[in-house]
């Protein structure tokens, strides 16, 4: 998978004041990879990102996009890439294709290639017939997939999206998904921070957990996951959850008969649960606002993974 | 120069956007001044040889070749600090000069229309100027100068109050005492000795004199440039300080 690094970062510390956020972060994204970096709240994946997109500087380490120095050859690392920021940054006094027009004209496009990129990418996300549209006048959704028109219509080889489907519902968070895949495709390399589990189970090539400004972990998501065991029995006992691995579903659910519990769940391992495993946190915060009790959004329609059979027992 | 058109192209749709509403509060206080002091203080005050409304219209170009340049600011910062559009141009590869030469001349081209405004009304009140290259590079000079001022500005404000202190502080005693509504020679010398390093009294000096035919001092002009070169470097400074 790893050809050539697209996006290498060494040695990366960022203090703000007494904050240390980023305490020497390592990575290494090959190109056409799609990578997740998970981590709970203030882990400092925003801050990562703000570093390699030359909204803040570093202070220590370094970091290169495509090979170029995000600190000694910024404006080439910039040509690189393009951003979907975790908050909204649009210009809202202006129209769709205002907005798209501008950054077109940044990133050095002719009229004819912007007008051309805007048509495409609007039809990429849907949005053809919002073209006219002033930014004020749309949903979140609906400026969330202009964020994503607007940072691939250059066609930049790197592509950082922060938190891409926050807060959003679950059926534009599939579309999201897909353009993001299409993306990867059409051979951007992506470099993704999510909060939503599945999210990064579903799309991810390899993840990175983050913790409180440190990489704690990197692999693929299914490598992750089989370190765990393919089954999870989670026992609710007033109030308390404690989860178990298992290889086998008929192991989990033999543990769970001869034992003291208000409640039981036999479920397939997923991604979370590796992030709990490996950074002992108990959630990675703030996440789906369907949590599933034991504290795991669960996985769903995708590969690998998926619910395990639910049962309730009681003694 | 594609990068400084992005810049400067995105501040004309906003001022497209708003054309009457900026147009009329172009309009409001030289309205008020001209009917205020003008009418009232009128033919009889002789000032250096002429009416005070010839000698007033002058002043309040200048003002608001000031004034309007240094507006940029506020929209700076509203697209800062609450639309995060100043991040789109911190990731795109546009290096920091070209931002400020973008926002610089949208300074000019608020400062430029402003002055019209102001020229159009003279005219109602019988007031004619001479337009020629002396007063339109006077005028250009010291919009881009403030221009530059208020790109610092926005980049070393923490939000958009202490943007308005700036502007209480600052400009608004600067317009008013920058030999904009009186002649300086009027003033205690020592006072005087003071007003005479503020820029906007050499850019008054020289639109004044241009605008009724003169040849303004030279001085004024290499003062103003040399500023604005000053502000200008400083700006750029800013842009790349504001990383953090
Ligand atoms: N401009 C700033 N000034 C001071 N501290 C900051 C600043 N930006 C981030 N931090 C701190 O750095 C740490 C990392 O923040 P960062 O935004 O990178 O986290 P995150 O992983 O993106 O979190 P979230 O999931 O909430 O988006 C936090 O402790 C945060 O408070
Ligand atoms: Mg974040």
């Amino acid at each position: 998978m790893i050809n050539q690094s697209m996006i290498k970062i060494s040695n990366l510390h960022k203090r703000f004041g007494k904050v240390h956020a980023l305490r020497g972060v390592n990575l290494n994204i090959g190109e056409g990879e799609l990578f997740a970096y998970l981590g709970p709240n203030g882990s400092g994946k925003t801050t990562t990102i703000r570093i390699l997109t030359s909204l803040t500087n570093p202070t220590e380490g370094e970091a290169f996009l495509n090979g170029y120095s995000v600190l000694k050859q910024r404006l080439d690392a910039k040509m690189q890439c393009g951003v979907v920021a975790q908050h909204i940054n649009l210009d809202n006094e202006l129209t769709v294709e205002e907005n798209l027009s501008i950054h077109g004209m940044l990133f050095g496009m002719g009229k004819k290639d912007r007008a051309k990129a805007i048509d495409e990418f609007l039809e990429y996300v849907d949005l053809a017939d919002r073209k006219k549209t002033l930014i004020k006048q749309l949903s979140g959704g609906l400026k969330r997939r202009v964020m994503i028109a607007r940072a691939l219509m250059h066609r930049p080889k790197i592509v950082f999206l922060d938190e891409p489907t926050v807060g959003l519902d679950p059926s534009i968070r599939r579309k999201i998904w897909s353009f993001i895949k299409k993306a990867q495709n059409d051979g951007a390399t992506i470099l993704l921070t999510t909060h939503y589990i599945e999210e990064a189970e579903f799309l991810a090539d390899r993840v990175a957990f983050l913790d409180t400004g440190s990489i704690v972990v990197i692999d693929s998501p299914q490598n992750l996951m089989d370190r765990m065991g393919a089954w999870a029995l989670d026992t609710m006992n007033n109030g308390d959850i404690s989860t178990e691995y298992f290889k086998s579903r008929e192991q989990a659910e033999a543990s769970a008969k001869g034992r003291q519990y208000t409640g039981f769940t036999v479920r397939r391992v997923n991604l979370e649960d590796a992030f709990i495993a490996q950074t002992g946190k108990k959630t990675i915060g703030e996440a789906a606002p369907a949590k599933s009790p034991h504290g795991g959004a669960h996985s769903s329609g995708h590969g690998h993974g998926g619910h395990g059979s639910h049962q309730k027992g009681g003694h | 120069m594609n990068g400084s058109f992005a810049v400067y192209y995105r501040e004309m749709v906003i001022l497209k956007r708003k054309i009457f509403k900026q147009i009329a509060s172009m309009a409001v206080s030289p309205l008020l001044y001209l009917a205020a002091f003008g009418f009232a203080m009128g033919r009889d005050f002789d000032m250096d040889g002429m009416t005070y409304m010839q000698f007033l219209v002058p002043g309040l170009v200048a003002m608001a070749s000031m004034t309007q340049a240094f507006s940029i600011a506020s929209e700076i910062n509203i697209s800062r600090f609450y639309w995060h559009i100043f991040e789109e141009f911190q990731s795109a590869p546009l290096a920091n000069v070209q931002y400020v030469i973008g926002e610089v001349a949208a300074a000019i081209t608020r400062a430029l229309l402003a002055v019209s405004v102001i020229m159009v009304l003279a005219l109602c009140f019988g007031v004619t100027l001479s337009i020629n290259l002396y007063f339109v590079g006077a005028i250009v000079i010291n919009a881009a100068l403030f221009g530059s001022v208020a790109v610092i500005c926005a980049m070393l404000v923490k939000s958009h109050a202490d943007q308005s202190l700036v502007t209480s502080f600052i400009i608004t005693p600067m317009a008013f005492l920058g030999g904009t509504f009186f002649p300086l020679d009027r003033m205690p010398g020592a006072v005087q000795a003071i007003l005479k390093l503020l820029p906007l009294t050499h850019a008054a000096k020289a639109i004044r004199t241009s605008a009724h035919g003169g040849v303004p001092p030279l001085f004024s002009y290499a003062l103003l440039l040399v500023l604005f070169g000053v502000f200008f470097s400083i700006a750029i400074i800013c842009v790349n300080k504001a990383r953090n």
